[in-house]
Formats: C-alpha cells, structure tokens, sequence
C-alpha cells in the first residue's frame, strides 16, 4: 500500500504542478473584457425554423473556444470565463441573440476537434482562431473573417534567428496537425509536433527548440507574457483570416453572423473587443477586415 | 487521399520513425526489464526493493504523464534538454514498458520449478550462473506470448510520441487528415502500417515458440 500511495502522491503532484505551471502565467485574471448589450427580446428577431430562433428561445448557446492562447481565448484555471478576441466575439453574437454573457457554454476545442465538435453539435459555433480554408469550407461553415493575421515565429530573445530563410534545419515546434507545422516544414525546418502551443513556449522558453510557429497574433500575446525572454520575428508569411465555424446543417447562421459582426464594426464593438484584448500587448488597432459573402443556399 | 499518394515519402519516412522508435524502446524494454526481474527475484534484499519499488511507481504512473515528465518536465529542470527527441521517445517508452517486461518475466521465472535453481546451486553454479543458465532460458519459453502483448502494446503507444515533437505515423497521419475532408481513407492506411508492425511481432512469437518447442 505504501508504494501505491507514494506513487499517486508522485503523480498528483506532478499533475498540480503541470496545472500550476499552465495558470502561473495567467496575466491579468480579473473578468476584464467589455460588456455587451443584450438585445431583449431578441427571439421575436428571427424566423421561425431557424437555428439562431432555436438558440434565442432556449436561451443558452455553446461556443467553442481556445483555453490556451493569451489574447486569442485563454482561461485560466481558475477563471470563471475565458478572456480573449475570439471570447469577446461569441458574447457579442451571443448578445445578438438575446443571451447574457453568463449563460454562454464555453467549451474548450483544440485546432483538432473543431471540425468534429461542429459536426457532432457538442457546439454551436466555434471561435477558435480557426482560420478559413476550402478544406474546412468543405465540411463546416466558416463565417468571416472577422480578423486577419499572419504566420511569424516566436523565439528566444538571444536567438539569430531573423529571417524565414534562417529556420532551415532548426527545429520549430507547433501543434500537431496544424497548418502553420505544415508551413514551417515546408521552409526546412524539422517540425515538431505538441499538443498545445503552451507546451511550444516551454520548449521554447528551455532550450529545447529553436522557435515556435503559428498565427502572429498568438505569439504575440505570449510574447507580451514573458517580454523579457521572447521576441517575435519574421514578417508574416501567411495570411490566416480567423473565421467563425458553425454546422452545414445550419446554413441561416452564416448570414446572421455576417450582419452581426458588421455591425459591431461600425458601433464600435470590435475595436472595443479588439482593444481589451489582443490591443493590450501594444498593437495598433487595425482596420476590421471585409468580411466574405454568404455561400448561396 | 490523393495527398497522401502524392506525398508517400512523407508517410514512409513517419514509418521508418515508428519502427526506430518500436525497435529501439523494444530492445531497451527487454534489456532493462530483465535486468529488473533479476533484482526481483535475486537474493540481495536492497536491489529487490529498488526493483519492486521503480514497476510499482511506473506502472501506476500513466504513460502521457512519464512523456510529459520526459519531455515537459525535465527540459525544464535544465535535463534532456539538447537530447535528440528520438532518444527522449525512447527513453520514455522504454522505462514505462521495462516494468510490464520485467513482470511478463518474473511470472516465467516463477513458472521454472524451484528445484531446478536449487539443483543449479547444489552443483556449484553461482547466482548469475544459475539465472543465466537454468531459469532464464526456461523462463523466457514461458513468457513468450505475454511478452509478444507487451511489445505490440509498446508499438501502439509509440503513437503518443506525435504530440511531443515526433512526426512518426500518428503525427503524419494527423498532419493528412487536417487538410481532408475524406479522413477514413487515411485512417484505414494509418491502420494498416500499424497492423503490419503488430502482425511482424506475433509472427515472430509464433516462430520463437515453434523453435523452442521442438528443442524442448
């Protein structure tokens, strides 16, 4: 008994100490953010037969978000909500649906689980960095983009890496299965695939690889979280353009979300959403980006 | 689909990773476990305590935790921390599989009767003697289809080296099915190289029972 116990004590710790390491970095843990306007009575809003009346009238919504990216969506874990761009939109849809902010689901969906997450409804829509592409487009709808950034790498503040051409044959880490991996390793860089982009920072942070890779507007949040350490370089060489993923089987929702984050463009509540969130880490608040149109039904 | 075809070097590469990793964590296992089983049955009291206590704590430590500790943890600490990842792969699956190797053997050693050792001592033989001798290899008859579950157990759980900086088959795999709407395709032919894998061990049981059966 007593070698099973120190064993579970050993495991225990090792797990409390993994949770402490993932929140120590937690930044401000307060619910900053912005409040939103609730529409009232917002289900007399929509037709009947359609999903966003469905949502209104029950009064509850799923959104699926990042927990583990600083400025995008993040939650600590001790946070009652998640803090973040992505965040901030789903309570500015969420609002338009009549539903507060408290009463949203927020679930967290890794760049794996999006599409199936959609697909089995254990969501209603997913604002998780989730940049469109034709492949996503074929199997889930991507309403968008609500932002755009780009690829660039993180690394170490003592690191040469300083141009694209320099991360041949270094080892560049990134989530496994993501697009930025592919990107990387089609500059020449070993990849090297963890399960989440704050696994990539430790490795990063300790030495054990060269840089990290994905969406500038992560890195910068992460950058922003250990100034001292980490800078961000290269110019952006991709065009990721952030869209909100909702189900085929819904196809009224893309029009709906289209108009409603139109109109937080022009209100206001964008750049608002835009400046208590990612606009922390320094950057100038950019021109929102047009949104696409609607597939035809 | 087609982008696998395309790029099937990708998939032979995360392959010949797979078996590296299979091969490698395999014979380190092997070695290690029966270093273990011999602590575990052997007369000197401090080694079956160290023995006994390192299969207790790794068997019931998950093995994403000893990955995590591996490739996490330890890089933290300023350990492992220009390692290549292979070696650290390895690393990781051979201490957790050395513990169901040294069990899977120490349950043969417990099949050889005792009088066989204690004829083997009677004779002269030392301890090394008489393990090296007289109960291993009779140990090791008995354990071959337990062992042959642990290694193909082993090859399988290679596949958690993908999320930690190893793009062997589950990693290559993931990196297909991000860009397609048409996963199962990939799936069966992912599957398929594992089944190869698994089915290369139990033939190779099959055969190393077959032999010895006939020299028994």
């Amino acid at each position: 008994m007593r070698h099973i116990r120190r064993a579970q004590a050993a495991a225990v710790a090792l797990v409390l100490a993994a949770a402490l390491a993932a929140c120590g970095d937690a930044g401000d843990d307060d619910d900053s953010g912005t409040d939103v306007d609730v529409a009232e009575g917002a289900a007399d809003d929509f037709d009947d037969g359609t999903r966003m009346k469905e949502l209104a009238d029950s009064g509850k919504v799923v959104i699926g978000v990042k927990f583990d990216q600083p400025g995008i969506g993040f939650k600590g874990a001790t946070d009652s909500m998640p803090q973040g761009l992505d965040p901030e939109i789903g309570k500015i849809l969420a609002a338009d649906l009549g539903i507060a902010p408290e009463d949203i689901t927020w679930k967290e969906t890794i760049s794996d689980n999006r599409e199936p997450f959609i697909q089995g409804g254990q969501v209603d829509l997913v604002i998780a960095s989730y940049s469109i592409t034709d492949e996503r487009r074929a199997v889930v709808g991507q309403a968008g983009p609500y932002y755009v950034t780009g690829q660039q790498l993180l690394v170490r503040s003592d690191s040469d890496i300083d141009s694209l051409d320099d991360v041949k044959g270094t080892e560049v880490c990134s989530v496994t299965g993501s697009t930025s991996l592919e990107n990387i390793e089609a500059e020449g860089a070993k990849p090297r695939g963890f399960d989440t982009y704050s696994e990539c920072v430790d490795q990063v942070l300790n030495g054990t690889v060269d840089a990290m890779t994905t969406d500038g507007a992560i890195l910068l949040g992460y950058a922003a979280q250990n100034p001292d350490q980490l800078k961000v370089v290269v110019e952006p060489f991709s065009e990721e353009r952030y869209g909100v993923g909702y189900s085929l089987d819904h196809p009224e929702m893309c029009e709906w979300i289209t108009d409603t984050i139109e109109d937080a463009y022009e209100d206001g509540a964008w750049a608002a959403a835009f400046e208590a969130t990612l606009g922390q880490s320094g950057v100038d608040t950019p021109e929102p980006p047009a949104m696409d149109e609607c597939p035809a039904d | 689909m087609d982008d696998m075809l395309e790029n099937w070097d990708l998939v032979l590469q995360a392959f010949w990773l797979t078996i590296q990793l299979a091969v490698l964590s395999g014979l380190c296992s092997l070695v290690l476990g029966t270093v273990l089983a011999a602590m575990r049955v052997g007369p000197i009291a401090l080694l079956r305590g160290v023995a006994t206590t390192y299969v207790t704590l790794v068997r019931n430590t998950p093995l994403l935790i000893v990955f995590i500790f591996v490739f996490v943890a330890a890089p933290n600490l300023g350990w492992f921390v220009s390692t290549p990842f292979l070696v650290k792969g390895v690393i990781a699956v051979s201490v957790y599989t050395s513990a169901f190797v040294c069990e899977a053997i120490r349950s043969g050693v417990n099949a050889v009767q005792l009088g066989q050792a204690e004829a083997a001592r009677a004779i002269g033989l030392t301890f090394a003697q008489t393990m090296s001798a007289v109960v291993l290899p009779q140990a090791f008859r008995a354990v071959v289809p337990p062992m042959a579950s642990v290694l193909i157990a082993m090859t399988k759980n290679t596949s958690i080296a993908a999320v930690f900086g190893l793009m062997e088959l589950t990693g290559r795999m993931r990196y297909f099915t991000n860009n397609s709407a048409d996963d199962t395709a990939i799936f069966l032919v992912f599957a398929a190289l594992y089944i190869v894998l698994v089915e290369a061990i139990s033939a190779g049981a099959i055969g190393l029972e077959r032999r010895w059966r006939v020299a028994r």
